[in-house]
């Protein structure tokens, strides 16, 4: 009992704290864009969060069920993009809209995903990256305007709740930012350690001896496809009122590869590796443009600055070495010797490369 | 009919350089098993190689050998980089497939971030001779004639890497490896030696991609990487990992779709070659699975 | 006679079982030792496991030097002839092409390989993937006497084989067996017994009988260890158990 409640206490705990943040007026130096309650920061904090989910979303499909999906972007980019052009282009209400991508959230991925999940392994990873390069495709055509293209569609914020308006109301969106990281959590804890999360994690290991059992593993990777892509479709929409509208950068491949670097950063199959990684990735590609303007990386020499001021270059490094040094990503070096991570010495599932 | 000339020329010349980057692709996924995303950052180092020696040599006065010297650079540059990439990168990862295709993925970051950090990410004209930008009549159609150099190309490595892998030792130790790896080291060979060399083939071949791209499109930038790549895997898909005769089939029919959809429906082909994309993996779902005989 | 091959405790795990629980035996120099046993019981697991294609603890020693850390290609390399199971065979290559293929520091025997199997020699330029069964298995057993090699691990040559086919196969391992040593994995205990001077037993993962072949005669100990259906020397062909992960068709990794 002592065992479970302490379980809970650190991230209640840590939840509770983060609360609070936007009441603080301190700030940290040049790690901030400003003081904790400032709006910048706290939008900066608020978009941390939502991808700490959505990174999250993405590591019940790869981490935990063994799934390798390019296309993750697509559902998050839906969330954002069919709320925005509801509530902007088709004057619905946002309660409305809200329905609506919820909607999407569910139909998308279970069609998406039944056609996908006829393959597996890098098959299964083509085409997925396909769909969402489908999708991406779409978004640049601007059919009938509704996209805005390329350069993305700024939201009606009259039709918007108030709350979330305004720089005034940074802190809102902030705590919603918050709750939804929140609730990823909790639903992702919650569904790996059902019975249907504990099959996804046995597909992970060796799915020909979850097949023998006479179990249907596609609809469990069904399942936990459709689970993962509604909760990065939520993020999508808070990442919609955050960013004060969609915009095509995140319907990119790219986008969704900088969720598997989010992931195999934090730690992969874990829960807080893809929180700590996505948060940290966002937070590091923002600050990092700030850094690198400042005087201690520009007075390096050309060589050592030019890529030190790319966040990309700085990130995709590390990345490579998590790869190498770090299997088990931030949180394996807190947690050594962790069971199933450790003795694979592996940063990801063993996906076969057939059927 | 001179637009469908026009057209047909033109999906060729784009099938062409889709080949040369999934060419290498190819190989590399049929005998190594990797899927190497960084395959476009090797098509990016070449295509930017060889723009920034072409700027040195202003010394020399013909444009013309100066942009010949400088696509020579640009393959060894594109060669080299692929084959320390597999030696540091993906040697040590071996039979990890999923480390291996993280890493590509985050050498691809990074080294397209690189670039752009040295040179920006405004696009990088390239200097060629007059004769690519001029027109040779076809059926009473004027063609670029950069899509020429761009087929003929194409064409000549097809057959570059035909000749090799029926005549040489190398080539006959990669055929059998992309159908049995484990064999091939079951008959006392270091395959290993083989994953370098078909990473430096891929190299070179995609770095002559990025440069024909540079020609066709007058410029660089370090997008172009990845908008051709997706292409490339789109093809190697189609065609069937391993083979070449597959992506060159498929990259002719990718190309001439692309531009046929693009004209006839108001651009819809880049749509319509993912969704095929997707239509032969659910059709032919062992296109990608574990290779057998 | 002097031991070629000597395993001990030797351990393999596939895919979540234990496939081999310490295994050890010698095989003796020159002539053929059987390794024999029901089907799933890890015989092809225990040549891959020699081979470094299957991942292994304990020791395994060639002619006395350790080869259990040693790469694939480096153990081939000691002189290591290997027939697997399902021919492997390259099916996109031509018959001479797969011969080349196996070709080490020149030295090959080519003499030999078409004396022995004529046929091969017609078919050189026919690709393998177009020959019938018993044409890839002679592909096969040739590709690995082509080089003089100093052991020969061969995995059920006669499976699935006409009886006449069988006895060709009988007959060019009775040639082999005067010159080389082989361990030989059958379940066609007629063959066995005609060739094999020695016979190791698997079940379950371990050895249960070392003997000599002429152990075979006793029809209890035959029953016991080998189950019914041996008798008429077909062996059993029944579905793939525990052994089937490690053996399947040309896989990716090793």
């Amino acid at each position: 009992m002592t065992r479970r409640s302490l379980r809970f206490a650190t991230p209640i705990a840590a939840l509770v704290l983060l609360a609070f943040v936007p009441t603080f007026g301190f700030g940290l130096g040049s790690l901030l864009p400003g003081p904790l309650s400032s709006p910048g920061t706290l939008q900066l904090f608020a978009v941390c969060l939502i991808f700490a989910g959505v990174a999250l979303s993405y590591d019940l499909l790869f981490g935990f069920t063994g799934l390798l999906s390019f296309g993750h972007a697509l559902y998050f980019a839906a969330g954002a993009y069919v709320s925005d052009i509801a509530v902007t282009r088709w004057h619905w209400s946002f309660a409305a809209a809200c329905l609506v991508t919820a909607a999407v959230g569910l139909v998308l991925p279970l069609v998406v995903g039944a056609i996908s999940l006829r393959t597996s392994g890098i098959a299964f990873a083509m085409v997925t990256l396909a769909f969402a390069q489908a999708g991406a495709i779409l978004v640049q055509k601007n059919p009938r305007s509704w996209t805005g293209g390329d350069e993305g569609l700024g939201y009606d914020y009259t039709r918007v709740p108030a709350a979330f308006v305004g720089v005034f109301n940074t802190r809102n969106l902030y705590w919603l930012a918050l709750g939804y990281a929140a609730c990823v959590v909790a639903i992702v804890a919650w569904a790996v350690r059902s019975s249907p999360g504990r099959v996804w994690q046995a597909i992970r290991e060796n799915e020909r001896r979850i097949e023998v059992l006479g179990l249907r593993t596609r609809s469990y990777k069904l399942l936990a496809f459709v689970l993962g892509s509604f909760l990065a479709t939520g993020g999508g929409v808070v990442y919609m009122l955050t960013v004060n509208g969609a915009d095509p950068s995140v319907t990119t491949p790219d986008f969704t590869l900088t969720l598997l670097v989010m992931v195999v950063l934090g730690g992969t199959g874990t829960l807080w590796g893809p929180v700590i990684g996505g948060a940290l990735y966002w937070y590091a590609n923002q600050r990092l443009i700030a850094v690198g303007g400042s005087h201690a990386i520009q007075s390096l020499p050309g060589v050592l600055r030019t890529p030190l001021s790319q966040p990309l270059f700085v990130l995709g490094t590390l990345f490579i070495l998590a790869v190498f040094f770090l299997p088990g990503g931030l949180v394996g070096l807190g947690t050594r010797g962790r069971a199933g991570r450790a003795a694979r010495g592996s940063t990801g599932p063993s996906v076969e490369e057939g059927a | 009919m001179s637009t469908f000339v026009l057209l047909t020329i033109t999906g060729l010349g784009l099938g062409a350089m889709y080949f040369l980057v999934a060419s290498g692709l190819s190989l590399i996924y049929g005998l190594m098993g990797v899927l190497n995303f960084a395959h476009g950052a090797f098509l990016t180092v070449g295509a930017y190689a060889t723009w920034f020696t072409e700027s040195k040599l202003g010394g020399i006065s013909s444009v013309g050998l100066r942009f010949a010297v400088a696509s020579i650079i640009g393959l060894a540059a594109g060669a080299l980089f692929a084959a320390v990439v597999e030696l540091v990168l993906i040697r040590p990862l071996y039979l990890r497939h999923i480390e291996q295709v993280l890493v590509t993925v985050g050498l691809s970051l990074a080294t397209i971030a690189l670039v752009q950090g040295i040179w920006g990410s405004d696009a990088r004209i390239y200097e060629t001779p007059a004769w690519f930008h001029g027109t040779t009549d076809l059926a009473g159609t004027h063609i670029p004639n950069d899509r020429w150099l761009d087929i003929g190309a194409a064409v000549l490595v097809l057959a570059g890497l035909k000749v090799f892998l029926r005549s040489t030792r190398y080539g006959l130790i990669i055929r059998a490896g992309v159908e049995n790896r484990a064999m091939v080291t079951a008959l006392g060979i270091d395959v290993r030696r083989a994953f370098t060399l078909v990473f430096a083939i891929g190299g070179v071949a995609a770095a002559l991609a990025g440069i024909l791209s540079g020609v066709y499109f007058t410029s660089v930038d370090p997008a172009r990487g990845t908008s051709l790549l997706i292409f490339a895997f789109i093809v190697v898909v189609i065609g069937g990992l391993g083979s070449l005769t597959g992506s060159a089939v498929a990259s002719v029919v990718v190309g001439l779709s692309q531009q046929y959809v693009n004209y006839y429906s108001t651009g819809l082909g880049d749509l319509s070659v993912v969704l095929l994309l997707a239509l032969v993996l659910l059709v032919r779902p062992a296109t990608l699975a574990g290779r057998t005989a | 006679m002097s031991v070629l091959l000597e395993i001990r405790d030797l351990h393999v795990h596939l895919g979540g079982s234990h496939v081999l629980q310490g295994v050890g035996f010698d095989v003796p120099e020159g002539g053929i030792t059987a390794l024999l046993g029901r089907n799933g019981v890890g015989k092809t697991t225990t040549l891959r496991a020699v081979l470094g294609l299957a991942p292994r603890q304990g020791s395994i020693l060639l002619g006395g030097e350790s080869i259990d850390r040693e790469q694939t290609h480096r153990i081939v390399g000691r002189g290591l002839g290997y027939v697997p199971e399902d021919r492997d065979v390259f099916a996109g290559l031509t018959v001479e092409e797969n011969l080349r293929l196996a070709v080490r520091n020149g030295g090959a025997r080519y003499e030999l390989v078409h004396e022995l199997f004529p046929e091969l020699r017609e078919r050189a330029a026919q690709r393998a993937g177009t020959l019938s069964g018993g044409q890839q298995q002679m592909v096969a057993i040739a590709r690995a006497l082509l080089n003089p090699n100093r052991l020969l691990l061969i995995d059920e040559p006669t499976k699935g084989l006409a009886p006449a086919l069988v006895s060709d196969v009988a007959h060019v391992l009775e040639r082999v067996a005067e010159t080389e040593t082989a361990l030989l994995v059958e379940q066609n205990l007629g063959v066995v017994r005609r060739l094999a001077h020695t016979i190791v037993v698997l079940d379950q993962g371990r050895v249960v009988h070392t003997g000599a072949a002429v152990d075979l005669d006793d029809e209890a100990l035959v029953h016991r260890l080998l189950g019914v259906g041996q008798a008429d020397g077909r062996g059993l062909d029944g579905a793939r158990t525990a052994e089937g992960p490690a053996s399947p068709a040309p896989e990716r990794d090793a």
